[in-house]
């Protein structure tokens, strides 16, 4: 299979530059104190998980502090998403290392994932008290089914990104299948997906730039519908 | 150990949750409720909810409770139960750290690889797998109580008395998916689309669940 090695360099890299970015800035301050308090900001106002903090990144990193472009930060989207681990979390290192290489990134990381761990900590410490009232146990059989709802809804929107032929869809079946009833763990499907996918190779056209791109007209959708209510 | 199971667990959780959050809610579940008696599916899904319901991205608000949650339900004191959340979220952010900074480091520029795609494009659908399999092994009578009996001569091991909490558990099930994925009504100018926030879903279903169950 002949391999296409991309003649443009569509992402630029940031290890031969990473501080750039940062002079542009005219901080007096310091710069591991802002990006930590700017990234807990993040942290503490998404509501609803990794994608709802798209725009307010965008707001925060983008247009008020500078720290990196709108190309670049389509870029390091795509590729955020495409790596395991938390969105959130993946993107503030990318921004915090463009910044201060690993310090900055270690900086933005823990600023990102503080807020969470202690509004949760708080949570967790009281709620067991109040766990075994009986309204807040018949509230908790209200909210379980919806929250099984809650992940029904992303499987079917991923499912519809996905684009899904009848040649792919039994991937996302069998893996569940294998999953829910054989037990079989989800980083052997994991690992055998890439394994495939590296062998089978890329038949589609679609580049990173792209996958932004959708994921941009996506968010729009989402906001106007917002809006309109 | 206790502490060490969790940092082995969350790592490899951390490493192999792909999908952002939903993705990885199948891991922790087969992980935390059926590869180590930590917790029972009814605990993950109050987790679930919770984490949804505050701010935050969803993989570390779970994280972080989870590990309380483990150590909690063995009986340990709260600042033990502290350090198991510790634990917990930083060996789920440790693989992301590690691997953002090669990345950045040295992969940046293979990103737009054929080879890396192609990985990439085969993952895809086995995600969107994953993220059902969460949804069907939710799907139990932890979470929406099992009236069922006797069918067709097969024991379901139900029990009668939760044929309320069933009918209206699935009641709930339908109207969250259908107004958290949102639809629209009316065509041509006059379309306009309704939906839900998850949180506000998850408000009223608790509502709901306080007056009828």
């Amino acid at each position: 299979m002949p391999e296409k090695v991309p003649q443009s360099k569509p992402v630029q890299h940031p290890s031969q530059e990473p501080a750039q970015a940062s002079n542009d800035v005219a901080v007096s301050r310091n710069i591991y104190l802002d990006a930590f308090l700017t990234f807990f900001k993040i942290g503490l106002f998404t509501l609803g998980g990794g994608y709802a903090m798209i725009p307010l990144i965008e707001a925060e990193i983008i247009e008020k502090k500078k720290w990196v472009g709108k190309d670049e930060f389509m870029d390091l989207l795509a590729i955020a998403q495409s790596c395991p681990g938390v969105f959130a979390i993946n993107i503030s290192i990318f921004i915090g290392y463009r910044l201060r290489r690993v310090k900055g990134a270690v900086v933005s990381c823990i600023g990102t994932a503080l807020p969470s761990f202690i509004i949760i900590l708080l949570i967790a410490l009281f709620f067991h008290q109040f766990k075994d009232n009986e309204i807040v146990a018949a509230a908790f059989r209200g909210i379980r089914p919806a929250v099984v709802a809650l992940i029904a809804v992303p499987t079917y929107n991923l499912a519809k990104k996905a684009k899904l032929t009848w040649k792919t869809a039994w991937v996302p079946i069998a893996s569940a299948l294998l999953i829910w009833q054989l037990g079989v763990s989800p980083i052997l499907i994991i690992i055998a997906a890439g394994v495939v996918g590296y062998l089978v190779g890329r038949r589609g056209t679609r580049k990173v730039h792209e996958v932004a791109g959708i994921m941009d007209e996506q968010r729009k959708a989402d906001e106007s519908v917002e809006e309109e209510k | 150990m206790i502490f060490l199971q969790l940092f082995i667990t969350f790592f490899k959780i951390g490493l192999f949750g792909f999908g952002g959050g939903y993705g990885m809610l199948s891991l922790i579940q087969q992980e935390v409720v059926k590869n180590h008696p930590w917790m029972s599916s009814a605990d993950f899904t109050d987790i679930v909810a919770i984490s949804q319901m505050t701010p935050g991205p969803v993989g570390i608000n779970s994280a972080t409770y989870a590990g309380y949650t483990a150590l909690q339900n063995t009986g340990a004191d709260p600042w033990v139960c502290v350090l198991g959340s510790c634990v917990a979220t930083f060996s789920l952010v440790l693989p992301s750290l590690i691997l953002m900074l090669l990345i950045s480091r040295f992969f940046m520029k293979y990103a737009d690889h054929p080879k890396v795609r192609a990985v990439f494009d085969g993952l895809r659908p086995a995600v969107v797998g994953l993220l059902l399999a969460a949804t069907l092994m939710l799907m139990n009578a932890e979470n929406f109580g099992n009236p069922f009996t006797e069918i067709l001569g097969h024991d379901f091991g139900g029990n009668p008395a939760d044929t309320k909490q069933f009918a209206v558990g699935v009641a709930l099930f339908v109207l969250t998916f259908v107004f958290t994925k949102g639809f629209t009504i009316g065509s041509g100018d006059k379309a306009r689309k309704v939906k839900i926030g998850p949180i506000k879903m998850i408000v009223m279903a608790a509502i709901v669940g306080a007056v009828i169950l």
